[in-house]
């Protein structure tokens, strides 16, 4: 058992009539893990995400949810999947202790099970106290959300799956949902979509960029860091010329790119740069830099590109990927 | 099936916590009430072949034409455009059980609507109880007949509002659909009829099928006692079509 991931997909394609929402995606999520999807709009993660959760039928490839096919067992894999949509719909006529206990009957708890396992989602997600009979309709964003994830946690699933869960959310709630999940982490697979980057980047293992309906690429995000953002990054601010900078460092034999320019005020810069080496680098500039005429080093500071910069790099990338490949077809029929 | 009890349970609380629930029936038993009282009147000035509860099940297709679609128009329509659909299928439960549940709910409040006007010719008995004998309110006979017929046409009606509100996601098209349908099924049936009848030299099979869509003849024998299994036939299976179409239409839609 421990060997079967609990999501598995290979080359699922959808197709909306002429229009391809998600082309050849395959991946692997593994039991425990917390995965985030990261796309910009349209991109199919919603798309994906709704296969997976067996609304939807794909029209090719295959998906297993814990090794069960979902396109031959949509009913076992509903049993095993809670499903949050995007938006989370829900009726706003409704207690939101009668709505989950009806959705708990609805995903089969039996009825001695009902009253223990209602109490506890609204414990996890910390609405037991709180709004246990307020009228959904009244209830805030936050609160909604946190039904919304409760109703996902019913009837014991062993994969969740959750539509941008922080979408309109306040500084606050997004981080109530984030320790949520973090209670989750370890005990159940939690997939989760969203185009808020630092979000993804502080609750999610590992995480998949897709874009255009197709993978873009997957991983850790100082794995990504090492793939789509190479070198060591560094902030400085100095006293002195762009020009005066890269001579000095160039004397010490530092090969670096200046990215970003700034000027403050009439002689300080602010300067974003790449340097190439190993090892700490940070103190070699400086030393660098110290003995150098024409520019004072005022402050040093090492720079961790973060999921943003990946995420626009990666999906610059394959951009460029489609672009060229249209380019390169013409050409190749010009040339036969 | 264990679902759709749960479903149905779920549909009848949501009908008896919802004010248009109310608003409907009070409309719906005002008007009928009148209409009661205004045939009661009638027969006072000039007297009439036919009983009256005859006469007011005759009418029924006055309160069909708005209680159907207003009962029926919410039901998918309403739950696709606000979401909840995509949560309901998320759930190991079958197409079926949910439009069924659908449908139980609205035919249930359907039929206690109609009960509810066996209360007229009750609340008249009482107090005008020589007028009561004289004009067979309460005749045992048209009362099942005409009740049994409305039970029959209510599976066929429900079933069109349920279908039309299952392909479309805004609850004003399900509406007017299912409003149109069901005057084209109860009217255009009548003028088929009509036609038939002008024309006279149909040939039988054709004035058979004509016959066997004649909503109100349908009315006028089982308010007469005579129960056939022909309509009992058409209605019933005319519905079950129509409920396994909108199963397949969520199933392809969801």
């Amino acid at each position: 058992m421990e060997t079967i991931p609990s999501i598995r997909v290979e080359n699922l394609t959808r197709q909306f009539g002429g229009l391809t929402a998600i082309k050849d995606v395959s991946f692997t999520v593994n039991r425990g893990e917390v995965v985030g999807f990261l796309g910009p709009n349209g991109a199919g993660k919603s798309t994906t995400m709704r296969i997976l959760s067996g609304i939807m039928p794909a029209t090719s490839g295959s998906a297993w949810v814990s090794g069960v096919a979902v396109a031959q067992n949509p009913y076992l894999v509903k049993q095993r999947v809670g499903y949050m949509p995007e938006n989370n719909p829900l009726p706003d006529d409704m207690r939101v202790i009668e709505y989950l206990r009806f959705r708990a009957q609805l995903k089969g708890v039996s009825s001695r099970m009902l009253r223990d396992t209602v109490q506890e989602v609204m414990e996890t997600c910390d609405l037991a106290r709180t709004a246990r009979r307020k009228i959904i309709g009244t209830l805030s964003k936050g609160f909604r959300q946190r039904v919304g994830i409760a109703d996902a946690l019913l009837g014991n699933p062993e994969v969740i799956i959750m539509d941008e869960p922080t979408i309109g959310l306040d500084p606050h709630q997004i981080q109530g949902i984030r320790k949520l999940i973090d209670n989750l982490r370890g005990r159940l697979t939690v997939v989760l979509s969203s185009h808020i980057l630092p979000e993804i980047e502080r609750s999610c293992d590992r995480v998949i960029i897709i874009n255009r309906g197709r993978i873009v690429t997957s991983g850790t995000s100082d794995s990504l860091r090492q793939e789509f953002l190479p070198g060591n990054r560094f902030e400085l601010q100095v006293a002195g010329t762009e020009r005066s900078v890269t001579e000095a460092l160039a004397a010490k034999g530092f090969k670096v790119q200046i990215l970003q320019s700034e000027t403050r005020e009439d002689t300080i810069l602010n300067l974003t740069l790449c340097a190439e080496g190993n090892g700490e680098l940070g103190p070699q500039l400086i030393a660098a830099l110290n003995g150098a005429p024409n520019c004072t080093l005022r402050s040093l500071a090492p720079r961790v590109p973060n999921l943003e910069e990946i995420f626009l790099e990666a999906t610059k990338r394959s951009w460029e990927e489609i672009i060229d490949s249209s380019k390169t077809k013409p050409v190749a029929i010009a040339k036969s | 099936m264990r679902n759709f009890f749960i479903l149905l349970k779920h549909e009848l609380r949501m009908l008896l916590i919802s004010p248009p629930t109310y608003i409907a029936a009070v409309l719906f038993l005002g008007l009928m009430g009148f209409l009661y009282w205004a045939i009661l009147r009638g027969m006072i000035n000039a007297p009439e072949e036919s009983l009256p509860i005859v006469q007011f099940l005759r009418i029924f297709w006055i309160p069909v034409f708005f209680v159907v679609p207003l009962l029926t128009m919410r039901s998918i329509a309403g739950e696709r455009s606000t979401g909840t659909l995509d949560t309901l299928m998320t759930t190991p439960t079958s197409r079926l059980a949910v439009i069924l549940s659908k449908f139980a709910g609205a035919y249930t409040f359907y039929m206690l609507l109609w009960l509810a006007t066996l209360s007229f010719p009750l609340i008249a008995a009482t107090f005008f109880p020589s007028s009561a004998v004289n004009c067979n309110m309460l005749e045992p006979a048209s009362i099942i007949g005409g009740f049994t017929f409305l039970a029959l046409s209510g599976i066929l009606f429900i079933s069109i509002g349920i279908f039309a509100s299952s392909i479309t996601r805004s609850q004003l098209v399900a509406g007017m659909l299912s409003f149109t349908t069901l005057f084209v099924v109860i009217i255009g049936g009548q003028q088929l009829g009509n036609i038939a009848e002008s024309g006279g030299d149909l040939s039988s099979w054709v004035s058979e099928l004509v016959n066997y869509l004649q909503i109100f003849q349908h009315l006028d024998d089982f308010s007469h006692g005579i129960i056939d299994t022909r309509p009992f036939f058409y209605y019933t299976s005319i519905g079950m079509l129509l409920l396994g179409l909108s199963t397949l239409v969520i199933e392809a839609k969801a």
